[in-house]
């Protein structure tokens, strides 16, 4: 497959207490494909996530994209953060030229010519010269989105990218990923929480469960490519998802009447 | 003139009633204490006395020597301790090893006053220019130093990870990153130090210079010319205030840039 990951653990030392953030994780995705980690804080999905884009290796286990080992973050790969990771020092437009600065194949002006495409695409053009603090939460992720595809990359990452946003903000932005998906087939790698995001925008919903952080299980989403948030199968999907959180509970449950 | 203007410059009109007031105060009760105490003249001069010694002194022109002598010593050990203080505390901030090797030392030397290296530095470097200037990077440096590291040392750690993720190269990432990330805590640091630097400008030239204001305090002393003493303190007062008027405006406009601006 694409990538590939097998038996990853990690542990992490925290106030001189080892916990394990990820027990035994293995998966494997496919070149093009959506997936979203989903589940509850604490379940390891961000360090999962960290661990394949490679800012954070795991304690044991290997994490291997296009038959090479990830040891570090590669420019081939790009994560989209909660809080956006814009530099509030640059402007729109060289924040998201940041994203072919360290490309020396890349002329100047090319680079800004890139660069103001994907603003267009992402329906910012009108904003290149504004600083990201004059911009509202929705079109800072914007940017940032922007900014991703500027370095024309194979995988993003993206950390509860909508986390911040409000719920009609974070739903257009969702129509938009699957729009910018539509046209380049890139292979997304998606952390939420929410359910009804996992089953509007992904092919497979990777659900994980907390201590220790790990696999519950994956569920394939066949619902096509126009998805509605309202439909019966939509439902049905969701209803499945709280099903498996739900089944932690397997201790037994004492009643008395 | 619209609505909008007129409430601007009631405004403005009103602050500036309070600062007009504030010294009105001040003045007369500095007038009334040399008229009704009996203390000689000569040591305890009257504000209109004082505006005499000022004319005098600005009438004779020795007052802008002393300024452009004090400003010239000011400004080459401010900026010299600056950028010094910048570029090493990114440097020590960025490489944690190196500051935690540093950091006593500098804990040990940062609450010596300047003026106590004076015997030092009239021995190294002489009277003139240099003690001055010694002194007032002394006095600005630790300041800016540990702001630049601490600053470097908190940046977002969102920052480093873009800048990882989109390869900026290793010494790249120090003017790409690392001291924009910084700059507004540096700059807090720059505000700090500036005080200080211009607190032991006068203290330096009282000892080793033979001009500038904090000279002209110990020469109107010898003289017995209180009244260009206190000419002299208010002129030292004033420039304190314009520089430091001149840097919260730069800092204000750079914090409005980072979008970090103040309310």
């Amino acid at each position: 497959m694409y990538i590939d990951i097998t038996n990853v653990n990690k542990q992490f030392t925290h106030k001189g207490k080892l916990f394990t953030a990820l027990e035994n994780v293995n998966l494997s995705i496919d070149r093009g494909e959506f997936i979203c980690l989903l589940g509850p804080s604490g379940c390891g999905k961000s360090t999962l996530l960290n661990a394949i884009a490679g800012f954070d290796p795991p304690s044991s286990g290997t994490v291997v994209i296009d038959g090479c080992e990830v040891r570090k973050p590669s420019s081939r790969n790009v994560t989209i953060f909660q809080n956006y990771g814009l530099l509030p020092w640059r402007n729109v437009l060289r924040n998201v030229e940041l994203a072919l600065e360290s490309r020396k194949d890349i002329t100047r002006a090319k680079r800004e010519e890139i660069a103001r495409k994907n603003l267009d695409l992402v329906g910012l053009s009108g904003f290149a010269d504004a600083s990201p603090h004059q911009l509202s939460g929705g079109m800072q992720q914007r940017v940032a989105i922007a900014r991703a595809l500027t370095a024309d990359p194979e995988i993003i990452f993206m950390d509860e990218p909508f986390g911040a946003l409000d719920a009609i903000t974070r739903m257009k932005l969702q129509d938009d990923i699957r729009a910018i998906r539509k046209e380049n087939r890139k292979t997304i790698i998606f952390v939420t929480h929410d359910i009804e995001e996992a089953v509007y925008l992904a092919d497979r919903v990777v659900v994980m469960t907390p201590n220790p952080g790990k696999v519950k299980s994956v569920i394939k989403v066949e619902l096509g490519p126009s998805r509605n948030r309202t439909g019966q199968d939509f439902f049905m999907l969701r209803q499945k998802i709280l099903e498996i959180f739900s089944m932690k509970h397997d201790y037994p449950i004492e009643y008395s009447i | 003139m619209s609505n909008k203007a007129v409430r601007y410059l009631w405004k403005k009109a009103r602050a500036l009633g309070w600062v007009a007031l504030s010294f009105l105060i001040f003045l007369t009760v500095w007038g009334l204490a040399s008229y009704f105490s009996n203390v000689n003249a000569a040591l305890f001069p009257s504000p209109l006395g004082a505006l005499h010694g000022f004319l005098e002194v600005l009438a004779d022109g020795s007052l802008y020597g002393h300024i452009a002598a004090s400003m010239f010593r000011f400004w080459s050990g401010f900026a010299v301790a600056v950028v010094l203080a910048v570029v090493s505390g990114a440097v020590f901030g960025w490489y944690v090893p190196l500051f935690r090797l540093a950091n006593p030392v500098v804990q040990l030397l940062r609450p010596i006053s300047p003026i106590a290296w004076m015997p030092f530095i009239v021995l190294m470097f002489g009277i003139g220019d240099m003690p001055a200037i010694v002194t007032i990077f002394i006095a600005a440096f630790f300041p800016v130093f540990l702001s630049a590291v601490s600053g470097v040392m908190n940046i977002p750690e969102i920052y480093l990870k873009v800048a990882r993720n989109f390869g900026v190269g290793r010494f790249e990432i120090f003017w790409k990153i690392i001291f924009p990330a910084a700059f507004p805590q540096i700059m807090s640091g720059i505000h700090l130090a500036l005080g200080s630097a211009w607190v032991f400008l006068v203290c330096g030239e009282m000892i080793g210079a033979q001009s500038g204001l904090g000279y002209l305090i110990i020469d109107a002393r010898n003289n017995l010319r209180s009244d260009i003493l206190v000419a002299d303190i208010t002129v030292i007062g004033l420039i304190g205030f314009l520089l430091d008027a001149l840097l919260k405006f730069a800092e204000g406009r750079m914090l409005k840039r980072w979008g970090l601006e103040k309310e």
